[in-house]
Order: C-alpha cells, then structure tokens, then sequence
C-alpha cells in the first residue's frame, strides 16, 4: 500500500507559475535516460488478480541481489493499460519494448539471466500470432496493439499512475498551464465547442454545448457552481472508465480543473464506485501530490485561480450513475432521480448550476486545450469525433480495452482487434451501450461505431462495453439478464420503471419456460414503448432497448422457446436436457463425483448416464468433464 | 463485535457534523464493523444531524450496506454481463449449495456471507469471485470450494488467515 506522506518522491517546492511547471517537465524529461532498462509490470486489477505484485516482488528481489541496473517500476497500470487482460500479467522490458505475457514469479529469474543481462527475448514467453504461429517480440507489433488508435490512453501503460513526476514528465498540467497562462475561460470552452466532444458516458450529448449551458446559467444565477465527475461505471461489461482513473488519473483531474477554470467553479466531486478500490486510491493520491505541487487548492500555479475537488465514494447503486441521482447521492441521501424539468447545468448539485461528465469526457478534455479543438475534430467522423474506448469482452479471443477513432465498423474491433470468437465461428451479435443498449447481429456488423450509427440501428454507444455473444448464447437469456438487473436497480420512484420492468421481465421468464404466444412478443413490443415513453429517467426509458433489438434481429429465436420448445442456444434451463455421448465418455467418473444431485451413474471405465428425471441441469458435469462427452440439447 | 478498522468515536471525528457526510460515516461503520447495528446507525444520524428515518433509507438503499452482521470472510461472486455469459449464476446456485446459505445471507457458523456483485470490472477475468480482498479468475465453485475450505482451514490453525491482494 501507498501512503500519502511518502507519496512525492522528490522533494519539490510548490510550482508558482506555467513557467515553473514548464521549467520543471524539462527538468524531469533531462533526467530521464532513455536507454536505461525498465521492468514494467501491469499492475492493473486484472492482472493483480493474476499475481502481478509477485511478480514485481520476484523482481525487486532479484535485482538488488543481483545488481543490475534496471529500476522495477511498480504499481503501473490496469488491466486496461497493456490492454491484453486477458494475456497477463504483462510484463514490458524498455527500451526494447519486448512484450512478456502470462509471467510467472518463475519466470523472472530467467527474464533477468537471458533479457536483462544477456540481452535476448525469452521467446516461450512472447505472444504468439495465433494465425501464423509466430512469436511476436515487441507491443506494437501485436494486431491487438498495432490496430488501435491510443489517444487518451496514451499514458497508461507508460507511466506509473502513483507517481505525478512521472505523469508531469508525459505532458501532464500542460493544458493546465497554457489555459492558466493565456486562456480566457471563453477561449477554453470554445476549444472545447469546436473539438466536437460528445459526452462519453452514453447518452453522447456534445460536451462544449453542456458548458455553453452552464454559462449563460451562471449569468443568470451567479456562482457557485460545480464540476464533477462521473466515476460511477455501473454498466457491467464495461470497465475503461475504471482504467482511466487507474492507470491515468491525473488525465481526469486536470480535464476537471480545467472545467473549473473555464466556469469558475472552486469546489469538484469526483463521484466512484466503491467496487473500484484502487481508482479510489489512485486518484487521492494523485490529488494530495497535485496539491503539493500548487496544482490543485489555493491559487493554482499563482494565477489567482483557486480550486479543490473530493471524492464521494458510491455505495452501490446503478441508479446513481444517473446525473440527477448522483447529485441527491452527493448530497448524502438515497439515489432517486428527479423530473429534468429544469436541466443540471442549470439547477444541479445543491440546487446550482453544475457540469457533470464521465471519466473519459473529463480525460479528453486536456488533450484538447493542448493540441486544439480542431486537431481533435480532425480524428473520427464528423459528428463523433475523436476516439472512444471500448471494452471488449465475453466470447472473443483477445478480450480487453480497445481505443479507435470513432466511426470504423463492429468487424474491425470485434474480428480485426478481438481475433473474433474462439474456435473461429463467427460471432452471434455484440451487444453494445449494456443494459440500456441493444445488440448488432452478424449481418450488420459493417455498421460504422459511432453515436448515430449505433442508435439508427437499433442500439445505442453507451459507456463502450462491447459484448460478444456466439452460438452458445441465447437472447432470450440475455434480454432477461439485463432485465432482472434493470428491474433490481430501479428506484422504485415511477410506476413505468417499476411495475413495467417487473412485467417484462415474467414475460421473458415465461418464454424461458417454454410459455407464450406470438401475441405476448407483441404485447412485450407495446409495453416497451410504454415504458420508453413513460419513466421518469433514462433507467427506465432506455431499459427496454435490449428487448426491441434482440425481438427484432432474432425474433425465430423468441419463437422456438414457446412453439418447439426448444432453447437453440442450449441455455436455458427449463428447455435443455443434460446427456453423455457413450461415444466419448471413458468412465472417469469425475462428473459422477461432482454431481450435486447424484444423479449420474456408471461403473468405472464404462459409458456414464445422467438420470434426466434428477438432473437439476447446473451444468457441473459439463464444466468437470474432461472429454467433452456431455451434451446439451 | 470488535471494530476491524476505526473504531466509532474516531469515524464520527472524522467528519464534519454535516448532512452530505450522513453516506461517508455509514460507509466507514460497515467497513470497520461489517455491518450498521441500530445504535450505530443513531450515533451516525446524531452526527449527522438527521432524522434516524432518513439514514435508515439511505442505509436500505444502497446494496453496500448491511444491517445484520457479517460473516467472517465475505465472498462476492460478479454477475456482470461477461461473467453471466461464462456461468457466473451457475457459480451462485452452486456455492448456496454447498455453503448452505442464500445469496446475501451468512453461513449458520458466521464464517461465510454470500454476495453477488454487479460487476467488478474485470471482465477478462470472467467469472470472477472476490473473496475477501482477493480475486479468483477464471473460477468455478468447486475451485472455490478449496479456497474457502482453506481459509476455513487457516482460521482454526493461526486465528486469522485472510488473503489480500
């Protein structure tokens, strides 16, 4: 664990103008050596998870013994850093930039004999093409890696996230300082306009439009006002956001400083969930460093400009990734949304003017002031600028973060990036924007990513989780699964939310069953236009997106739960029987033991059979069974 | 119940006696004392100057806090979208099995409570169970079984035995 005392490893003077700052950058980036070696390990949840902090104690260890010239750089990064979650822990050797996956504590003494003192790669561990089976040495060579557009995750995975020098020295507070030194607060919010930003939490509203609001509000009604963050990444399947505090937290707290600057607010929120324990960390010490450096507090780099921000800890509640329900959660009372007669930019936390973004909004916003909005328009298509970062999970090869310009289609991220379904089947659909989303089938999967494509065609942006579904999963499922979590988190305020929800989601039960009519897809189509039209917030109005699209790209799918009874996906549990192929089954009598029923029986080496009329079908002996002798059907 | 982190008197310090800390002060109770007991919950609305109602609905309704006391070790099984995909709802009706507990109760011997989670953001990792502080890529609930098995193990033999990340 860090601790805030210690956390500045130099001993650094408050930074009393741009210049100094500036004068400061130079003077980290003059002492850097560029060909010194460096370890850097991924210490991203993901890959902590995986034992990564062994692996950098392996190294540590080894090196003071061994005396070698190389600094282990710790604590850097998330899952999202290096992308490859999926692959690590991750381990990167500079300047090379050899790329190391799945390290082992075991491994490092030999990535220390052969890479550090001999200088050759380890080839067992290099990723290997799985199209031409070759070893592939460095990042940037890696399809994975080569295809993206890295923008605003173009620190992480670089730098050590617990450690502003090292931020600073990767242009960190430049925008700050250009904005604080020559910027008036109308030049910052037109730079802002002009980049074309659309907010990156879902709902894509064009972020200089936001400030704009907030201008003329505070005209009106004077200050103070608010800038906060959005941290509160409740979409499952989704967790760039959650990267970005990690891996870059300084990206976020200087886009909200400037956000500051340009509305002259002097208190921020940074709103996280409490699931994200090392955002948390992360960003409390990137804020008690920025503060030490005069960063962040009173008179900012000696402008005159004075600004603070806390963070809330969220206590779990999907509702409060509401803008209005996060506000009454600031406030220290329960998550319920409000009526937006009047909007937040107008009347928002405690009553005032207040400019909520997500995390990646916030962390675009300092590439902006610095390079221009017009450079930022340049990236992109014309009305979704710039980059998006999408997480890409559930059946794909290579599941991770994935940062592309807006606009290139579903295939190039889900086949080109992700190396498509394992097995080499191609995908069923993705299921994009979470449980406010829809999904795109196969045959649509050229539709350009970007916020007006996705919504034509049924779906929506959302916060980026890109879910991948193949064969083996079923809609039906999935359209309930995002129901029951929908109808868990509903606040229970308006009646379309709550009742609505609660109807859907027995309907879909009941085609699980094997129950329904063609009459009840109907009904569930009228009810979802209800609800869309009726719920208070965008919970409830965006909740039935995953049950329109998935009735309409797979309606037959609907249809053979209750007219064959039949489950194609082989998922749901009502209409599938567990059964052992005699063919493959060697007797092993693993599953036999496993089986929580006790309803599979077989003498040993001889073909098994489970007992139908017992099978509670939990699917345990298709998990245990090493010969894949269990069918579904 | 002995508190694991700050004790009472040094949470209510910690903030200033205002409504918007009502949410910080109950968070630091659950995780000191695993749980909010009725007199902490009063102690904290005293503080935070309002009415016991309010931070009884505040306290129900946020899935973070807990009103009966916890078990020893808590395991958190992820049912974010990814890990429902890959068999995470299997793992919960497996592990309320065999740990003979619902989802979101505590074991008769208060060893064990069972939680889902949302999602824990580490999608590639699905399913994911937290246990504790650590978490189980990848997992299934027989594997799981082992671990707790071993905590379980450990308690008895040296008195503590959590793993942290």
């Amino acid at each position: 664990m860090y601790s805030l005392n210690s956390a500045l490893r130099v001993d650094t003077p408050r930074l009393d103008s741009a210049e100094a700052l500036n004068a400061y950058r130079e003077n980290l980036i003059a002492g850097q050596d560029p060909n010194q070696t460096l370890v850097v390990v991924c210490h991203g949840t993901g890959c902590m998870a995986n034992g990564s902090n062994r692996v950098t104690a392996a190294f540590q260890n080894a090196i003071e013994g061994a005396d070698i010239k190389a600094k282990v750089m710790p604590g850097i990064k998330t899952t999202g850093c290096q992308g490859f979650c999926s692959r690590g822990p991750l381990v990167l050797i500079r300047p090379q930039g050899l790329f190391y996956q799945r390290v082992k504590e075991k491994d490092v003494e030999e990535i220390i004999q052969r890479t550090l003192i001999e200088g050759q790669p380890v080839e067992r561990l290099l990723y290997k093409d799985p199209q031409t089976g070759k070893r592939i040495h460095t990042e940037q060579e890696i399809p994975f890696y080569k295809l993206q557009e890295r923008v605003v995750l173009h620190n992480i995975g670089k730098i050590d996230p617990t450690d502003i020098t090292d931020a600073i020295a990767a242009g960190a507070y430049r925008a700050l300082a250009k904005a604080l030194s020559g910027m008036t607060l109308e030049q910052v919010v037109s730079e802002v306009e002009q980049s074309g930003l659309r907010g990156r939490g879902g709902a894509g509203f064009p972020t200089g439009r936001k400030w704009r609001s907030a201008m003329a509000a505070i005209e009106k009604k004077g200050r103070p006002v608010y800038v906060v963050v959005n941290g509160d990444e409740g979409d499952p399947g989704a967790f760039m956001d959650r990267t970005i505090m990690e891996g870059d937290p300084h990206s976020v707290l200087e886009g909200l400083i400037l956000g500051a600057y340009a509305l002259g607010a002097e208190q921020g929120y940074l709103y996280v969930r409490a699931e994200y324990p090392l955002a948390i960390q992360h960003l409390e010490i990137a804020m008690a460093q920025a503060r030490e450096l005069g960063l962040l507090g009173e008179n900012i780099l000696n402008s005159g400009f004075s600004f603070d921000a806390r963070i809330n800890r969220g206590a779990g509640a999907f509702v409060c990734g509401e803008s209005t329900a996060l506000f009454t959660s600031i406030e220290g009372k329960p998550g319920n949304p409000r009526p937006k007669y009047t909007r937040s930019v107008e009347e928002g936390l405690w009553g005032r003017p207040t400019i909520l973004n997500n995390v990646e909004t916030w962390a675009n916003v300092p590439l902006i002031i610095d390079k221009g909005g017009d450079w930022y328009a340049g990236l992109g298509v014309p009305h979704s600028t710039g980059t998006k970062v999408f997480s890409l999970v559930g059946k794909v090869n290579n599941v991770g973060l994935v940062e592309v310009p807006m606009g290139v289609p579903v295939s190039h991220i889900v086949e080109a990036i992700g190396g498509g379904v394992p097995g080499g089947a191609p995908f069923k659909a993705v299921q994009t924007g979470g449980p406010s989303g829809g999904c795109i089938p196969y045959h649509l999967k050229e539709t350009p990513v970007d916020f007006d494509s996705l919504t034509k065609a049924g779906s929506m942006m959302g916060s980026g989780a890109m879910i991948v579904m193949d064969d083996s999963d079923c809609v039906v499922d999935v359209a309930r699964y995002f129901l029951r979590f929908l109808e868990e988190e509903s606040c229970g305020k308006c009646l379309p939310c709550r009742l609505g929800l609660t109807r859907m989601r027995e309907m879909l039960d009941a085609f699980s069953k094997g129950v329904g009519t063609e009459r009840d897809i109907e009904d569930l189509i009228s009810l979802s236009q209800a609800i869309q039209d009726g719920a208070l917030c965008a919970l409830g109005s965006s909740a039935p997106n995953p049950v329109l699209t998935t009735i309409n790209y797979f309606r037959d799918e609907y249809r053979a739960h209750f007219s064959d009874h039949k489950c194609p996906a082989g998922v749901c549990k009502d209409l599938i029987t567990f059964s052992i192929d005699p063919d493959a089954c060697t007797g092993c009598r693993s599953c036999a033991r496993q089986c929580p029923n006790n309803c599979i029986s077989g003498e040993k080496k001889q073909p098994h059979v489970i007992d139908a009329n017992q099978c509670i079908r939990c699917g345990i002996c298709k998990e245990t069974c090493k010969f894949d002798a269990v069918r579904v059907s | 119940m002995a508190p694991v982190g700050k004790d009472m008197d040094t949470i209510l310090e910690q903030y200033p006696a205002k409504p918007e800390y009502l949410i910080f002060l109950l968070q630091d109770i659950q995780s000191s004392y695993g749980y909010i007991s009725q007199e902490s919950m009063q102690q904290a609305s005293d503080h935070a100057g309002v009415p016991l109602t309010q931070a009884y609905s505040v306290a129900t309704f946020y899935q973070s806090f807990r009103l009966d006391p916890s078990g020893e070790h808590e395991v958190r099984v992820c049912l974010g979208t990814a890990c429902h995909l890959k068999g995470g709802q299997r793992i919960v009706e497996e592990l309320e099995r065999r740990l003979n507990v619902e989802a979101g109760g505590t074991t008769a011997d208060m060893r064990f409570t069972l939680n889902t989670v949302n999602c824990v953001g580490a999608c590639a990792l699905a399913p994911v169970v937290v246990v504790d502080d650590d978490y189980h890529a990848n997992t299934t609930a027989r594997k799981l079984e082992k671990h707790l098995k071993k905590l379980e193990h450990d308690v008895t033999a040296d008195g503590e035995g959590q793993g942290h990340v």
